[in-house]
């Protein structure tokens, strides 16, 4: 894992940003920190979202990059809500956990890990497995902590909840052949 | 009591409440036709991206919402869905590629490359909006034929279903809920928590963090002598239904409590069987409540 990130990364960030629908208003922030108190999981992060934000700015987003922050966002949307200046930080927060993904820099494994067996999983199937997903994430992050989850697995297969049988739509193919098309146009 | 439908509404069901917590999707069902609502399923639809595919790729996240939007435009109708998150990533694709032209055009260019097109004529809509302000306070309270004046409600709305859009209902205050489960008949309490977050997917990601933001929701429902709490999301729904006793110690408070759709409710409203409501799904001990609070 690299311990900074470069400052040519922080430009980029700072462009992918601006190109977000109403990404620009993330220069009109007055650091009210209204985002940071309104956040149900700032107190697990290392740097809340005012200081994202100043980091950002200030092009020192190793400092985020590098902590577990990004990835605890919940998407609540509640600071995008509040925000006086209309930033969608919500937005920004997936902006930048596709940066940490893209540029391999995470540090904490498990929402990254979670988001990419969820993506693997509806490339394969078109929909989500969650079944298949728990078992990709588990495998990947900590399967000890899978044996807490069988008595939760066991009743909910008890009640016929689990999906045994992944489900695969019919039009797959074609899906597969738009997501091909939408690469050709960028990473966003 | 099966009207012939006079509203037919595309519908999304979802990968969730059709899979672990296909409850809702069966409940959401026969209650739509106790009201003359079809609910006529999207043909072949797709996982939506949901909150989790937006991190990986936007665009992609973007085409997979589309496409959906395209099979409904076809049937040219508005499009019902029952999951917050599944509202949320189907309204904001609609809604960017709306806004900006270049988004669009990629989008539409991705489509055709599968072989079908979006003009962005379709309405993304829960099925509470749906029942709420489509259907309203006498078609509903006509259908109600049991007495649930008994039962105390905590309504929690959740997240995604009054942010980022706003324009359905209070983001801070959510009401659409409280006015459908006082129709029913129910006792409504006054409940803070009904647009905080349950934690979401970080309830596995994080459990410390998620557990406790269950655990606030559940705690204050009880503090505030609700009998149970309504959901109108899947997530929302197993996390806080799911994990009681874990959360019950992360916030050192008794959590138990049963959590219900609010399909559910306004089935056992309407007088449906335990099972036109999967009750049997049930993690917390709903029908036992029901059974005992709701009277013919």
């Amino acid at each position: 894992m690299k311990s900074a990130v470069a400052p040519e990364l922080s430009e980029e960030l700072l462009e992918r940003v601006y190109a977000l629908p109403h990404g620009e208003k993330i220069k009109e922030c007055i650091q009210c920190g209204t985002c940071s108190a309104s956040c149900p999981s700032a107190a697990a992060m290392e740097y809340s979202p005012r200081e994202i934000i100043a980091s950002l700015r200030a092009g020192m987003l190793d400092r985020v990059l590098n902590a577990n922050t990004v990835w605890m966002c919940v998407s609540c949307y509640s600071c995008t809500v509040r925000c006086p200046a209309g930033i969608p930080f919500t937005d920004v927060m997936y902006e930048l956990k596709r940066l940490e993904t893209d540029k391999g820099v995470s540090k904490s494994a498990e929402g990254a890990t979670m988001a990419k067996a969820f993506a693997e999983t509806v490339d394969q199937h078109g929909r989500n497995v969650e079944t298949k997903l728990l078992r990709k994430y588990y495998l990947r992050t900590n399967p000890l902590k899978a044996l807490g989850q069988l008595p939760l697995a066991m009743k909910l297969f008890l009640r016929g909840r689990l999906e045994i049988f992944p489900r695969t739509i019919k039009g797959l193919g074609n899906v597969h052949k738009m997501m091909a098309a939408i690469e050709e146009h960028g990473t966003r | 009591m099966i009207d012939t439908p006079s509203r037919v509404y595309s519908y999304y069901p979802g990968c969730s409440a059709t899979a672990t917590n296909r409850a809702y999707d069966i409940s959401a069902r026969n209650v739509a036709r106790v009201l003359g609502i079809e609910l006529s399923e999207l043909d072949d639809w797709n996982c939506c991206g949901a909150t989790t595919y937006l991190p990986i790729r936007e665009k992609r996240s973007f085409v997979l919402s589309a496409r959906n939007l395209a099979i409904a435009e076809k049937e040219g109708r508005d499009l019902a869905t029952i999951c917050n998150a599944c509202y949320v990533v189907l309204r904001k694709t609609n809604k960017y590629m709306a806004e900006d032209a270049r988004l669009r055009a990629e989008i539409r260019e991705a489509l055709r490359a599968g072989g079908m097109d979006y003009n962005g004529t379709v309405s993304v809509r829960h099925f509470l909006d749906i029942v709420v302000n489509d259907l309203g306070d006498g078609p509903v309270r006509g259908q109600v034929n049991q007495d649930l004046s008994d039962l105390k409600v905590a309504c929690y709305s959740g997240c995604q279903l009054s942010r980022p859009f706003d324009d359905l209902d209070d983001p801070e205050y959510p009401r659409l809920m409280e006015e459908l489960v006082g129709w029913l008949g129910a006792e409504v309490v006054s409940f803070p928590m009904a647009a905080k977050c349950c934690g979401g997917l970080a309830m596995t990601t994080d459990p410390e963090t998620g557990r406790v933001l269950s655990g606030k929701i559940l705690k204050v429902a009880k503090d505030r002598g609700a009998d149970c709490v309504v959901t109108a999301c899947p997530l929302c729904q197993i996390n806080l239904e799911a994990y009681q006793s874990k959360v019950a110690i992360a916030v050192g408070a008794n959590c138990d409590i049963p959590v219900l759709y609010f399909t559910q409710l306004m089935g056992s409203a309407f007088g449906l069987t335990p099972k036109a409501l999967a009750l049997k799904d049930s993690l917390t001990p709903v029908k036992v409540l029901l059974r005992e609070k709701v009277r013919s």
